[in-house]
């Protein structure tokens, strides 16, 4: 569930809303449902938070080699 | 030489008759010819539906009257400073002693090379199925980092920065910098987009934890046509479309299209617009998120609900007197199950969730069919379960319940000693 990205952890949340309002499910797993809906809920913040702001230049030489710098953007 | 002004002999012309000789020396000499040149002067007569404007080029002038009955069969609409060409004659309006062309039918001219250019192979990449929907990957709906392939120096590049600033402070923007105009333009393009595919792949070979390009962004802020030029090249269209990272294509304005907005897998209207496309409002998500929350915890209330009515249901039957403090116990587990679930907290909801299992179990076992089942049965009277002989009476018509089926009889004797008699 880690390497989930978060449009499928949204995606898996809000299906598992739906079956556990259906009322279909069965006791223990609705309780299942549950806790899984609250893990995705975990995770999708946790994806909303974990990457960092960064605006970078990157660029290829002749010979095929990356090289990153920071953007200097002037009127920042 | 004024005597010889006004000889006799001399033909003289009334203005009206030399008008006239010259106009048939123009319709003579010009009744059909072809004319090219720009529009100037453009005046449409509404009321008439005529257009009267003037054909020019570096040197000369000639007016052109377009009539209605005539310019109705053209498909667009003149504009001044387009360069057309016109089939008419020339002739004479009496009234002004004004030659001009009468058009009879125009079309544009030269509209342009790149025009022509930009339809040629937009026509080509359509019949080789470039702007097919079903090669339209999707735009994924949370990026961590963003390509964008623009001027370092451009607005584009401030535009997406600012949107990206204050829609969503956790992305990473990657510029891949070219020239968006001049010779050389379009191949900068086509290799950056290139370039961001192949720094995916070298950050897979590499086993990087660095994350990699989710979706770029290819395009400039506004220009001439001449200036947004390199976005409707070939090798800028190929390249969008062979690039495996989803691409949105940002040129220029709203009103401008270019042949990369017809491959890209979307087009937004501007570099703003493509920024605000693909980063989402995090306030948003959150509340997205949320919502879903909130709606778990009531969907399991509900159901806690259910269960505990089921239980003070049962508490309420009369047959199960013995049991009844076993049932207001699980009544007051499940409260407690239901609190601890609205605070809960990891771990705790597989305990939780076990008790809760266990209580349902016994529930079942306490079902009052399930007791009814193993050889009881309930007695009513008008609808009222009959707990003691007092509510009886002789004769009295009583209705009793076995695990399967019913049964009504009628009451002939009464023993007060607590034996209840039915037949």
């Amino acid at each position: 569930m880690k390497d989930m990205d978060f449009e499928k952890a949204l995606e898996k949340l809000e299906k598992t809303v739906e079956e556990l309002e259906s009322g279909e499910v069965s006791l223990d797993m609705s309780l299942k449902k549950y806790e899984e809906g609250i893990k995705l809920v975990r995770l999708c913040q946790k994806k909303l938070n974990e990457a960092k702001q960064r605006v970078e230049l990157l660029m290829k030489d002749e010979k095929g080699r990356f090289s990153k710098m920071d953007f200097e953007d002037e009127e920042k | 030489m004024t005597d010889t002004l006004f000889d006799e002999k001399k033909k003289i012309y009334t203005v009206t008759e030399l008008t006239r000789d010259i106009k048939s020396v123009f319709e003579s000499a010009f009744p059909a010819v072809w004319l090219e040149g720009e529009v100037s002067n453009l005046h449409l007569q509404h009321s008439s539906g005529h257009q009267y404007f003037s054909l020019k080029d570096e040197n000369s002038i000639i007016k052109c009257v377009f009539f209605r009955n005539s310019n109705a069969k053209v498909k667009f609409q003149l504009e001044d400073g387009m360069h057309i060409l016109c089939f008419g004659r020339i002739s004479v309006y009496e009234k002004q002693g004004q030659y001009q062309l009468y058009v009879e039918t125009a079309e544009v001219q030269g509209k342009g090379a790149l025009q022509v250019a930009f339809e040629q192979l937009k026509l080509k990449l359509y019949k080789e199925g470039l702007f097919d929907e079903r090669h339209k990957r999707p735009i994924p709906l949370l990026p961590v980092r963003i390509g964008v392939v623009t001027s370092p120096t451009g607005a584009a590049v401030r535009d997406i920065i600012k949107v990206a600033c204050k829609r969503f402070s956790n992305v990473e923007i990657t510029i891949c910098p070219v020239k968006v105009q001049g010779p050389g333009a379009k191949e900068d393009i086509a290799m950056a987009i290139l370039a961001l595919n192949e720094y995916n792949e070298y950050l897979e070979e590499n086993g990087s934890l660095e994350h990699k390009i989710d979706v770029m962004i290819v395009g400039r802020g506004g220009g001439s046509v001449e200036d947004l030029w390199a976005f409707n090249e070939e090798v800028v269209a190929r390249a969008i479309f062979d690039s495996t990272i989803p691409v949105i294509s940002a040129v220029g304005h709203e009103i401008d299209f270019t042949i990369s907005d017809f491959v890209a897998d979307v087009r937004a209207a501007t570099p703003s617009a493509a920024a605000e496309l693909v980063i989402p409002e995090k306030e948003v998500l959150l509340d997205r998120i949320d919502v879903s929350r909130e709606r778990l915890n009531v969907a399991l209330r509900t159901m806690l609900e259910n269960l505990k009515e089921k239980v003070e249901s049962l508490a309420d039957s009369y047959v199960l007197r013995e049991p009844i403090n076993v049932i207001t116990q699980f009544s007051q587990e499940i409260d407690d199950l239901e609190k601890r679930l609205n605070v809960f907290a990891g771990h705790s909801l597989d305990m939780a969730g076990s008790r809760f299992m266990r209580s349902a179990e016994k529930l079942e076992m306490l079902n009052p069919l399930a007791v009814l089942r193993r050889g009881y049965s309930i007695t009513f009277k008008d609808g009222c379960p009959v707990r003691d002989t007092g509510m009886l009476r002789v004769g009295d018509s009583i209705l009793t319940r076995f695990g399967g089926g019913e049964a009504e009889s009628r009451i002939e004797k009464i023993s007060a000693t607590g034996t209840d008699k039915k037949e």
